[in-house]
């Protein structure tokens, strides 16, 4: 029994050790794969979970980048960054979210809607985030919220930069406006994706959108160790970002800001341009709005006040709107005449104040007619019978080659705006292409006085106006001052040097080598004319026409040769004057507002020595000697005395902006 | 006639004293040492709830095993079936007044401690196995009622944790006892019949387990595919243990539990967080003390005269390697996440209670090694 117990007792004993050695190798070949999970995970694979270590811990935080400020050719800034007070609320740190929120609508006077609108923005985003309360308190608000602050608990008052247009609505339509990125800004432009932060403000139109990617600059980075649940724990490092590059305009505001004024209350534009850099002095459509409006997204109401306007603001009229000329394209007439030899000088027509031509009556602007009037008398009385004439012997072809050749129909600006209009320049094969019937006659008398098909912008006749003005040189129109760009000297010397070789040379020859120049070298200033002397005449015809009694803006002449100046008018119908209206011969106010001419003026000074041109338009104004012209007198004069503050600045140190 | 075989065991208390099991006792304070270290980074370098409780705890059953181990192993043996009666009634009140945590009711409130029997249970069915198959002959191990009876004890248990619900612990439990029904003697071939049944049976008893349950189990399979959602657990632990790379990130500067990223870093996974900061070489160096503290545990049953002791030593040994190796593969991604405590590492004073039990009742053996017990 007991022996038996014992061999039993031994069994069992060796049973169990046998088992409970199985169990230990079980354990050292789990423990061993333990261990080669282990080495596998954190020396084999530890580059791969370092990386997703680090990815999970750090978060970077983009600011906002700097927006690079513009200044007018004297160094102010017309549109900067001004410092705005805002108020922020992490709602994660405040006890009582509802409580604080109620105190602020009594202490800021938030509308109810303001007030849903930001409860509902609240509960959009995570609890750490920051809440705008307000993007541009007002003094008053602002101290107000300091004298309540401590018991605003979780409510921080902060200074933060925002685009600032201090000549509110003086620059409008040249800057255009910044507003927050849309989805389509951020297709569009690689560089405003890349540096988008929520709330960035980019260019929506004018240079602001044009030199976006000079502007913006890059945004600062903020490194964060950041918790599980996305809570910034510590700053790693601070990447200080680029601001954006400071943009110098030709513009000077003094002339600018006056454009504004002279034309207030009215429809139009104003174009002032160094005739021989190009350099735009002002440039300023009618009427005009505070961009400052569009940068915390315009209230309805004020957008509402914009967009009915029937003068349309929106609307930069200066290039994007298209009007006939009128007379003020007499001048490139006459000169296609000229140098198409197809009249002398003295050639003469006879003016009865209309003409008869296949049936149809075409009327002179002067009922009574100007009698025998030759090419100087016609420019400067601007007799329309002299000039259906002379279109007439010249044909549309003729003078679209010259009209063009001064820049009518193309694009001043290569794709600055975006709403640039390039106008009309009609000939025979434009029409046959675009409108699909053959060019009668007709329209080629009226398009001798700018009438018809042809259309332009108001900046391409201060363009026009400009090129004749130099003695018919190419020149470049810009807003924006490049240091590297030629100065007044150096275009002058090239010019000068033009002219020169021109008087060495076989007439013929120097016209066939000029445009062989032109080819290679599309940025000078080569020369426009076949014959100076045409073009010295029509400018003479331009100086009697204002400075001379029975000139059309003889009224709005000066008598001191400082300011003196020279100058073509232009009335342009916008309808068909019925035989019945003709004999009414209605005043400017007794017409319907939309059916009454356009006033233009364009000119060019001083006399001696020119240096600008301007072009000024009315829309639906009445007629150019009254309305345009008076207002360019103004304006000439504060353009001829900001001339010597213009050139001190040119030759000081301010050029190395 | 009972003690025709025992020797004397009215050996002095300094004797006593002298055969305990040094080598144990290191094992068993270093990992404390270093459990209370972890515990004190999870608290983000201070002293705060968790480290304080966890040393006190530590301290205060360390402690209570050292009083344990005097305890003669017969009266171990008396009380084997009591011990476990009385947490099986104890699971019972857990089952109808527990206290519920997290959708769980598995605490039961003992005046100034809540209790988790659960986790006591799996020392109970260790004690209570050793004493039953003490008395069985081998030859009557396979015999219908040696095999039924055990079984019975152990699914009631089972069934119980299973519906507080705690399908880790009670996994856990089961692995407990099938290992001391292993070493009793129990034919190899019911295992194997039975885990075929359970292969069978598996797709029922999945459609009864709770969503939470079911998705634990699929996301082991593919934790990337939700990422955020209950895959996020693995994935994090695994990046937590991959980026601690060869030497680890340093005391107090893994990252992942310091910003949060690890889930309850204080129990299941504190490993992650001490292999995230020790890197391969103390996590290898853990791994080494457990397999140690397993081996003495190993060692000291196999000296015990008696087959209780032997069997509690074999199965407590094998129990802790089970807890040990099912934890260390649920937070590296090799098994799917239940909740299963790391020895002595883990926050948790049920579990602690369990295994300083333990180890009391194997520093007991040692001590009475000689002890026969009938």
């Amino acid at each position: 029994m007991i022996s038996s117990g014992e061999d039993s007792n031994v069994r069992k004993l060796n049973t169990i050790n046998r088992r409970m050695f199985i169990i230990s190798a079980a354990k050292i070949i789990v423990f061993g794969g333990i261990v080669t999970r282990l080495f596998n995970l954190q020396i084999n694979e530890n580059k791969k979970y370092l990386t997703l270590s680090d990815k999970n811990r750090l978060r970077e935080w983009k600011l906002p980048p700097i927006r690079g400020e513009f200044i007018d050719y004297f160094g102010n800034v017309v549109a900067g960054n001004s410092e705005v007070y805002q108020l922020h609320v992490i709602p994660e740190q405040v006890e009582n979210f509802k409580q604080l929120m109620v105190r602020l609508k009594d202490i800021l006077n938030l509308s109810p809607s303001e007030f849903s609108r930001l409860i509902k923005k609240k509960n959009s985003q995570k609890p750490w985030e920051t809440l705008v309360i307000s993007e541009n308190l007002t003094w008053e608000q602002f101290s107000r919220i300091n004298f309540f602050l401590h018991d605003l608990e979780g409510a921080k008052p902060v200074l933060s930069v925002v685009r600032d247009y201090p000549y509110k609505d003086n620059y409008t339509h040249i800057l255009g406006y910044v507003s927050e990125a849309s989805v389509k800004d951020l297709n569009e432009n690689e560089n405003v994706k890349k540096n988008h932060v929520p709330g960035l403000r980019v260019g929506k139109s004018g240079l602001e959108k044009a030199l976006e990617n000079d502007l913006i600059g890059t945004n600062s980075i903020q490194r964060y160790e950041v918790n599980a649940f996305g809570k910034r724990i510590n700053q790693i490092d601070h990447v200080q970002g680029i601001k954006g590059k400071k943009i110098r305009l030709t513009i000077d505001t003094e002339v600018q800001k006056y454009a504004n004024e002279l034309m207030l209350n009215k429809a139009g534009s104003i174009s002032v341009m160094d005739i021989y850099t190009g350099e735009l002095i002002a440039l300023h459509s009618s009427p005009t709005f505070d961009p400052n409006l569009f940068l915390y997204g315009i209230d309805s109401k004020e957008w509402k006040k914009i967009i009915k306007n029937p003068l349309k603001p929106l609307m930069n009229k200066s290039i994007a709107g298209l009007y006939s000329p009128g007379s003020t394209i007499k001048p490139i007439v006459a000169l296609s005449a000229l140098e198409n030899d197809i009249i002398s000088t003295k050639f003469k027509v006879y003016c009865t104040g209309k003409t008869e031509f296949y049936e149809q009556t075409y009327h002179c602007w002067k009922k009574k007619g100007h009698r025998s009037v030759d090419l100087r008398e016609a420019i400067k009385q601007s007799c329309d019978t002299y000039f259906y004439e002379i279109a007439r012997l010249l044909g549309v072809d003729r003078l679209n080659e010259t009209a063009r050749k001064f820049g009518l129909g193309e694009k001043v600006f290569d794709n600055i705006f975006f709403e640039e209009k390039k106008g009309v320049v009609p000939s025979t094969k434009w029409k046959k292409n675009v409108i699909g019937e053959s060019w009668y006659l007709g329209e080629t008398l009226i398009n001798g006085i700018g009438q018809g098909y042809i259309q332009t912008t108001p900046l391409q006749l201060c363009l026009m106006t400009a090129q004749l003005a130099n003695g018919g040189f190419k020149i470049f129109p810009k807003l924006v001052f490049d240091k590297n760009q030629k100065t007044y000297e150096e275009i002058k010397y090239i010019i000068d040097k033009n002219l020169e070789d021109y008087k060495k040379s076989e007439k013929e020859t120097f016209f066939e080598k000029g445009s062989e120049f032109f080819n290679k070298f599309s940025k000078s200033n080569y020369p426009l004319f076949r014959n100076p002397e045409n073009v010295k005449f029509v400018l003479d015809a331009m100086y009697g026409s204002t400075n001379e009694v029975f000139g059309t803006s003889y009224k709005s002449r000066f008598d001191d040769p400082k300011y003196r100046y020279a100058g073509k008018t232009g009335t342009a119908q916008v309808k068909r004057i019925t035989k019945e209206e003709r004999e009414l011969d209605l005043k400017t106010f007794e017409i319907p507002y939309d059916q009454r001419d356009h006033a233009l003026f364009v000119a060019f000074g001083p006399y001696k020595n020119p240096r600008y041109a301007l072009s000024v338009f009315i829309e639906h104004g009445g007629s150019g000697s009254t309305a345009a012209a008076p207002i360019a007198k103004k304006l000439f004069k504060l353009i001829i005395d900001r001339h010597d503050t213009r050139e001190k600045i040119r030759t000081s140190e301010l050029m190395e902006i | 006639m009972l003690n025709r075989y025992s020797f004397s065991n009215e050996s002095s208390f300094f004797q006593k004293v002298k055969s305990f099991d040094f080598v144990l006792l290191f094992c068993i304070l270093v990992i404390g040492i270093i459990s209370s270290f972890s515990m004190y980074s999870t608290d983000g370098g201070e002293i705060l709830y968790h480290t304080k409780s966890h040393i006190i705890r530590f301290s205060a059953f360390f402690i209570m095993m050292i009083i344990l181990s005097f305890i003669n192993i017969r009266y171990w043996h008396a009380t084997g079936y009591i011990f476990y009666f009385s947490i099986l009634g104890l699971l019972i009140w857990a089952s109808f007044f527990g206290i519920t945590a997290s959708g769980s009711q598995r605490w039961v409130s003992l005046g100034l401690i809540n209790l988790q029997p659960s986790e006591l249970m799996k020392i109970a069915i260790i004690i209570f196995f050793a004493k039953f198959f003490h008395r069985v002959q081998l030859k009557n191990v396979n015999t219908l009622k040696n095999i039924l009876f055990p079984i019975v004890i152990l699914i009631i248990p089972i069934v119980l944790v299973i519906s507080q619900p705690d399908l880790g612990t009670s996994i856990l439990i089961a692995l407990s006892g099938l290992v001391v029904l292993w070493l009793s003697g129990v034919n190899i071939k019911y295992f194997i019949y039975s885990s075929l049944t359970l292969v069978i049976a598996a797709p029922f008893v999945i459609s009864f387990l709770k969503p939470y349950q079911k998705r634990r189990i699929l996301t082991f399979f593919d934790p990337e595919k939700d990422p955020l959602g209950a895959g996020y657990q693995i994935i994090q632990s695994k990046i937590a243990v991959g980026s601690g790379g060869l030497t680890g990130k340093g005391f107090l500067k893994g990252t992942q539990s310091y910003l949060e990223f690890l889930p309850e870093k204080h129990t299941d996974f504190i490993f992650t967080l001490y292999s995230e900061e020790f890197g391969f070489i103390g996590s290898v160096i853990l791994l080494l003390l457990y397999a140690v503290l397993i081996l003495r545990i190993v060692v000291i049953g196999s000296s015990s005269r008696s087959f209780f002791g032997r069997l509690f030593c074999y199965g407590f040994a094998a129990s802790l390697f089970i807890y040990i190796s099912v934890n260390m593969c649920m937070v590296l991604g090799l098994l799917p996440i239940v909740g299963s405590p790391l020895p002595i590492m883990s926050y948790g004073g049920s579990s602690m209670l369990a295994t300083m039990i333990g180890f009391g009742l194997v520093m007991s053996t040692k001590i009475y090694n000689r002890q026969l017990v009938i």
